[in-house]
């Protein structure tokens, strides 16, 4: 190998590449820009949509409850509900989005109660829809608080006192380290994000170097130069390589700006009491304490497998007479490399020493385990030895190819 | 000097079986010497020329170009070969002056030797104008005389063209054609292939007929009209195929 004519092939399709708008969105603009855009983007979507539920005041509709007074007024007084006069077809309704809830009272509520009996109390939502949803935990909540208040005047009445019924308290406390709550919270979303961008970042300066050149006629052009066929292989594979790393390089910098800008943003107005805040809140916090050094060993362990990628993509796309030919070929490859990276992400499945030899897969879980601070050495070495075999094997098969009349010719 | 010996190449089609697309050619061009390769379209000539440029490898027979064999010093052959083809593009988002940097490089000229070579280039095909543009933004003329540095920048003792005026305007069919006799008066080693008749005319010293893969007839032009007794080119070229049939 000529490392001089790689270099000089490699500075040329850099130069190119980055003239190219196609690649620049999809190696610079996208991995950058999209993390960005769902955090701010759906954050402020989602933040907007809470808010405007939670200021709405939901028109409910009370069945029954002729004979229970007391609990229609304190429900009409209660400023978390607009009582409306309950028609008819209140059913359909509700699945209509016009009226929120309808709460069903049993006959003689009131009396059942002060008589020591337990009717039961029903509240028809639409389930799954945010605003109803909302309702039905308003009317909860004041269910729970009528009933609390029954218990207490009852033990009141016998002379007894209200700790009776709740003889202590409990709460939970987090030990774990916070790297490690990060680790969990995003230790399968990033190492799927990374194969993706991988992946993606390396498509389109593949399909350009090699269907792109066959096609516009300036593969033949190269190929007159005095320069080895590995030589030229080399120097643009390590081209499609750079478009692979930089994407998930942009993507995963992008991510951690995003992660500590992007919390407050994300609960921006909503506020902390509701669960979506809190999460929000959570979920900032935990990204900003990922462990650095699993960060280091996630990029460590994508470096074979970006070489993998790249080779393999190259390999195919160089078969292709056609830049559309090629992005045939490319298009349902990506199918192949989310479902591995999809399944890893699932709770419940962990390394063993069989997935450790499936390629993408053994990523993801080990990735995984990376950014919660496990490191199974045994497993590491296996993966990262496998990945390092069949990225040479993919990288051996791409010189072959542009070997081959027939490939580099092909008509 | 450029010596082509039993030259054949048989490709493999799934559906017509084993093409033989060039079949024992021979031939012998000096240095100085234009030799034209006349045929029409799937005669073989564009697989001929590749083979001498080392594109292809030959299935069978040999070639050597400024010394070198085809087969056993490729790149060698490449450094001494110009070679300008219809087929052979431009890269689009480079300019003109980063595109023969490039073609320089990858011939293992330094930096200050290229552009050296940049400027007098320039000054020879008048491209001053031009050389710091995108080739996509080009004229055809333009593009021609990009293509034309980039062959020779590297100043190749052997010429190879094949069919460059295809698809061209006359003015800048006339200017390929005034460069490919300017090589010959730089004592290059110039083959050209072509079907256009006129072409060979104005050019060739040598002129080898090829069809169906097989080189039918060669010789001067004077030798050519003798020996079919005709004066047109396009007739002996259709006499030269009619020999063949026949026999």
């Amino acid at each position: 190998m000529n490392w001089s004519n790689i270099f000089t092939i490699y500075r040329k399709e850099l130069t190119d590449q980055l003239r190219d708008r196609r690649t620049l969105i999809s190696v610079i603009v996208i991995p950058t820009f999209v993390m960005p855009l769902i955090v701010f983007g759906m954050g402020k979507v989602m933040s907007g949509v809470m808010k405007r539920a939670e200021a709405e005041v939901p028109s409910v509709a009370i069945i029954g409850g002729a004979d229970s007074p007391g609990v229609v007024a304190e429900l009409k007084k209660s400023p978390k509900f607009k009582i409306v006069a309950t028609p008819e077809d209140w059913k359909e309704r509700i699945g209509d989005k016009k009226l929120r809830l309808a709460i069903g009272l049993p006959e003689k509520f009131e009396a059942g109660l002060a008589a020591g009996a337990a009717p039961a109390v029903k509240i028809f939502h639409f389930q799954n829809d945010l605003n109803s949803g909302i309702a039905a935990r308003a009317a909860e909540d004041f269910f729970k608080d009528l009933r609390d208040r029954t218990v207490t005047a009852r033990l009141v009445e016998r002379g007894l006192p209200k700790e009776i019924v709740r003889p202590f308290e409990f709460a939970r406390e987090n030990v774990a380290p916070p790297e490690k709550v990060g680790g969990s919270v995003f230790g399968g979303f990033v190492p799927y994000l990374v194969i993706i961008l991988c992946f993606t970042g390396a498509m389109y300066p593949a399909m350009d170097l090699t269907a792109g050149e066959k096609e516009r006629g300036t593969m033949e052009t190269l190929l007159c130069a005095p320069t080895a066929r590995v030589d030229i292989v080399m120097g643009k594979f390590l081209m499609v390589l750079t478009g692979s790393l930089s994407a998930m390089g942009l993507a995963l910098l992008s991510m951690g700006i995003t992660a500590m800008a992007g919390g407050a943003i994300m609960m921006g107005g909503s506020g902390a009491t509701t669960q979506l805040g809190a999460a929000a809140k959570t979920s900032a916090a935990s990204m900003g304490t990922i462990d650095p050094v699993g960060l280091l060993g996630v990029l460590a362990m994508t470096l074979p497998v970006a070489v993998l990628f790249s080779a393999l993509q190259f390999t195919v796309a160089l078969f292709a007479k056609s830049y559309k030919e090629a992005q045939s070929y490319i298009g349902p490859m990506v199918i192949v490399v989310l479902m591995p990276a999809m399944v890893g992400m699932l709770p419940g499945i962990d390394l063993n020493a069989k997935l450790a030899l499936v390629p993408l897969l053994n990523l993801s879980l080990v990735c995984k385990e990376m950014l919660s601070g496990v490191w199974h050495w045994n497993y590491i070495a296996i993966i990262f030895g496998s990945s390092c075999l069949y990225a040479a094997v993919a990288l051996a098969l791409a010189v072959r190819m542009f070997k081959r009349e027939d490939v580099i010719f092909r008509a | 000097m450029i010596e082509a010996r039993n030259l054949t190449k048989t490709f493999r089609d799934k559906k017509r079986g084993e093409i033989r697309a060039t079949d024992d050619v021979s031939f012998l061009v000096a240095p100085g010497q234009i030799y034209g390769l006349l045929g029409a379209n799937g005669a073989g000539k564009t697989t001929t020329l590749r083979m001498l440029a080392t594109l292809l490898t030959p299935t069978s027979g040999s070639a050597a170009l400024a010394g070198f064999d085809v087969a056993r010093e490729p790149e060698k052959v490449r450094a001494n070969v110009g070679f300008l083809a219809a087929s052979t593009a431009l890269y689009g988002r480079l300019t003109a002056r980063e595109m023969i940097t490039y073609f320089g490089r990858l011939n293992g000229m330094a930096d200050p030797a290229i552009k050296a070579r940049i400027k007098q280039l320039s000054a020879e095909l008048d491209m001053d104008e031009f050389l710091d543009r995108r080739c996509d933004k080009f004229s055809t003329g333009m593009k021609q005389k990009t293509s034309i540095a980039r062959t020779l920048v590297h100043d190749p003792a052997v010429m190879i063209f094949d069919e460059p005026t295809l698809g061209l305007d006359v003015m800048t069919a006339r200017a390929i054609v005034k460069f490919v006799r300017d090589c010959k008066g730089r004592g290059k080693t110039v083959i050209y292939s072509t079907h256009v008749m006129s072409e060979v005319e104005k050019l060739c010293d040598t002129v080898g007929i090829i069809h169906g893969g097989k080189l039918l007839a060669e010789g001067t032009l004077p030798e050519l009209r003798t020996r079919y007794a005709e004066q047109d080119m396009e007739e002996i070229f259709v006499k030269a195929a009619g020999v063949e049939e026949a026999a």
